[in-house]
């Protein structure tokens, strides 16, 4: 019985551990099948054109570069008003909000935003946005639309971080007398500043692939449509976004447009990437892991 | 005799400190931002949606005529593939998450074992969108060719398997849909359930160890259960990021508003059916059934996610 019993635990552990092995190889090979064929479709259509070129009607000659401009300008609007708010936000819930009852409220709404569904938010700010106080899709909806999403990953790392600085901190700038605030922005900040870069970079590579919220804000363009010429520097017209035009191209029965659609991903893949991986070194300075 | 002087209690205030209570303001007004937002989300969502909801009442969740020339819209369609697609996706995910997750923490080499948790939270954060593509045109097509195909035509006449796989073998339906999802939500369920199993105190999986246990059930009867409960928020939070999930699945699931009664019949989600539409809209009943369809894609993954919250507790997994 015993010898029985035995061979059966031998039986299901290896069995199990056969079942890991194997999956973790199947994920692998999936996620990696993933890159390559974005690597190999991606890099073709890959050249100076893309980077040059606006966005052109199938057959003629076109690149992405009012659609990666336009990115990058929602993207750093969205930046600054989530930098702002989330820094703030954070702030509070670590330093004022403590346990009480309204700081446990705002924090679980925080980690409720954190995974909503961003299609929502795009609704959200059209309803407000677009369909009252503009009127019409413009770029600064769209960087709403990011800010929206970007604000909730701030404020929690940066209450993460500012709550891992040591109450010792906080003493010694009382101890000197300064006024809370003050003590705030030049020692608790200053001394959890890589951490807050941190949750600015994992935001930021978060919100340049989103393209749910675009879609009734920014609408995308065509054009080229920021400039110091234009009205509000272009930022009240509708504006090109990467995730956007590879949506439309992708979808599109125009082989050169889903050449240029590849390609777009690729780019944004690599944004992204290299964002991660950026916001990786910079924490690692602070923790081993 | 001298009189003593009265000291001066008072000092003068620090510079800047007048400005105290206006940063704890504008750092409270901030905080109130978040609460607003999620509480404008749900306000503009049931005012832009209730002329589609008091007009078709429970109709609106029962039927799938979702007809915009005639002016009669009923999600059925929608909300049944966004749940079924969401669950279908959690199910082909969470065995293999697990499994990766277990092999990260037991049996991974040493030295691949950064490497890999490493590669798998970078995959966590590929935008949708190339899932997506990645979908439409790689999968799809392999999808159909190779697999639907042979399983239609291998499918028995009148049988339930048949049943089950009838529909165009294009490779755009629920069931590719499914699976690009799966993946996608993949490296992050497998992040979070390592991060998991790694706070396991160590001492408690080598007593297990020490008494003769198997890794298998070292890992079922003394990792699992020390982290269950937080191990069901974990899934949870996976389900959430499946339901709300736009762009991966408006590319492949085919677009159709009927509620798919096959795998390889084609169908929508609420979020692709969003996407797809709000900016087309015909008329402003179309345009309110579609915000009425948001509201309820928010009710759902707010409660799904708030049980995800209140499982995870203290511990809050990002």
């Amino acid at each position: 019985m015993a010898s029985l019993r035995r061979v059966r635990r031998t039986v299901v552990d290896g069995a199990f551990t056969g079942f890991c092995w194997v999956v973790t190889g199947v994920a692998l090979f999936a996620l990696g099948l993933i890159l390559w064929s974005l690597a190999t479709q991606g890099f073709g259509g890959l050249n100076l054109n893309v980077f040059a070129l606006p966005t052109e009607p199938s057959g003629s000659p076109g690149g992405l570069m009012n659609a990666i401009v336009g990115s990058i300008v929602t993207c750093l609007l969205a930046m600054i008003m989530a930098v702002i708010v989330g820094v703030l936000a954070g702030t509070w819930l670590a330093e004022y909000g403590g346990e009480s009852l309204y700081a446990k409220v705002i924090r679980f709404l925080n980690d409720i935003l954190l995974s909503a569904p961003s299609v929502l938010v795009g609704l959200f700010v059209y309803n407000i946005l677009v369909a009252h106080v503009i009127g019409h899709f413009s770029a600064i909806a769209g960087a709403v639309a990011l800010a929206l999403i970007a604000v909730p990953i701030i404020t929690r790392t940066t209450e993460d971080v500012l709550k891992l600085q040591p109450t010792a901190l906080r003493e010694s700038g009382v101890a000197l007398g300064t006024p809370r605030w003050t003590a705030i922005r030049k020692i608790l900040w200053r001394s959890a500043a890589s951490g807050i870069l941190t949750g600015g970079l994992l935001a930021f590579a978060r919100i340049s692939g989103e393209t749910a919220p675009l879609l009734f804000t920014a609408l995308g363009n065509q054009y080229f449509s920021v400039g110091l010429h234009e009205p509000m520097l272009g930022l009240t017209q509708p504006i090109a976004a990467l995730p956007l035009v590879i949506f439309q191209y992708a979808m599109s029965p125009y082989d050169d447009w889903q050449h240029l659609a590849w390609t777009g991903a690729l780019i944004v893949a690599a944004a992204v990437l290299g964002t991660n991986i950026l916001a990786r070194i910079v924490t690692r300075e602070r923790r081993p892991s | 005799m001298t009189a003593a002087q009265p000291i001066s209690r008072s000092r003068p205030s620090p510079r800047g400190a007048a400005i105290d209570p206006l940063f704890k303001a504008a750092c409270l007004a901030a905080a109130t931002m978040l609460l607003a937002a999620l509480a404008g989300i749900l306000i503009t969502l049931t005012i832009g949606g209730w002329p589609a909801l008091s007009t078709f009442g429970l109709n609106f969740f029962t039927t799938a005529r979702w007809d915009p020339v005639a002016g009669v819209f009923g999600g059925l369609g929608p909300i049944a593939g966004t749940l079924i697609s969401s669950v279908l996706a959690l199910l082909f995910s969470l065995p293999i998450a697990f499994g990766v997750a277990v092999f990260l923490v037991e049996f991974c080499p040493t030295l691949l074992r950064r490497p890999i948790g490493v590669a798998v939270e970078l995959l966590a954060g590929i935008p949708s969108i190339v899932y997506g593509m990645w979908g439409l045109f790689v999968f799809a097509p392999f999808f159909a060719n190779t697999i639907e195909v042979p399983i239609m035509t291998a499918a028995p006449d009148g049988s339930f398997w048949q049943q089950l796989t009838t529909g165009v073998p294009n490779g755009a339906n629920v069931l590719t849909a499914s699976i690009v999802l799966a993946i996608m939500i993949l490296p992050y369920m497998a992040a979070v359930l390592r991060e998991l199993f790694l706070t396991v105190p160590p001492q408690l999986r080598e007593s297990g160890y020490g008494m003769g246990s198997t890794t298998y059930e070292v890992v079922t009867k003394i990792s699992l259960p020390y982290v269950r409960r937080s191990a069901v928020g974990a899934v949870m939070l996976g389900l959430g990021r499946a339901l709300g999930e736009t762009m991966a699945v408006t590319f492949i699931i085919g677009n159709s508003h009927d509620v798919p009664t096959s795998l390889f019949a084609s169908g929508s989600t609420i979020a692709s059916t969003i996407a797809n539409e709000f900016n087309e809209a015909t008329s402003p009943m179309h345009s309110a059934a579609l915000i009425a369809l948001g509201l309820v894609l928010f009710l759902i993954t707010f409660v799904v996610l708030a049980i995800a919250r209140a499982l995870l507790g203290a511990e809050r997994q990002a």
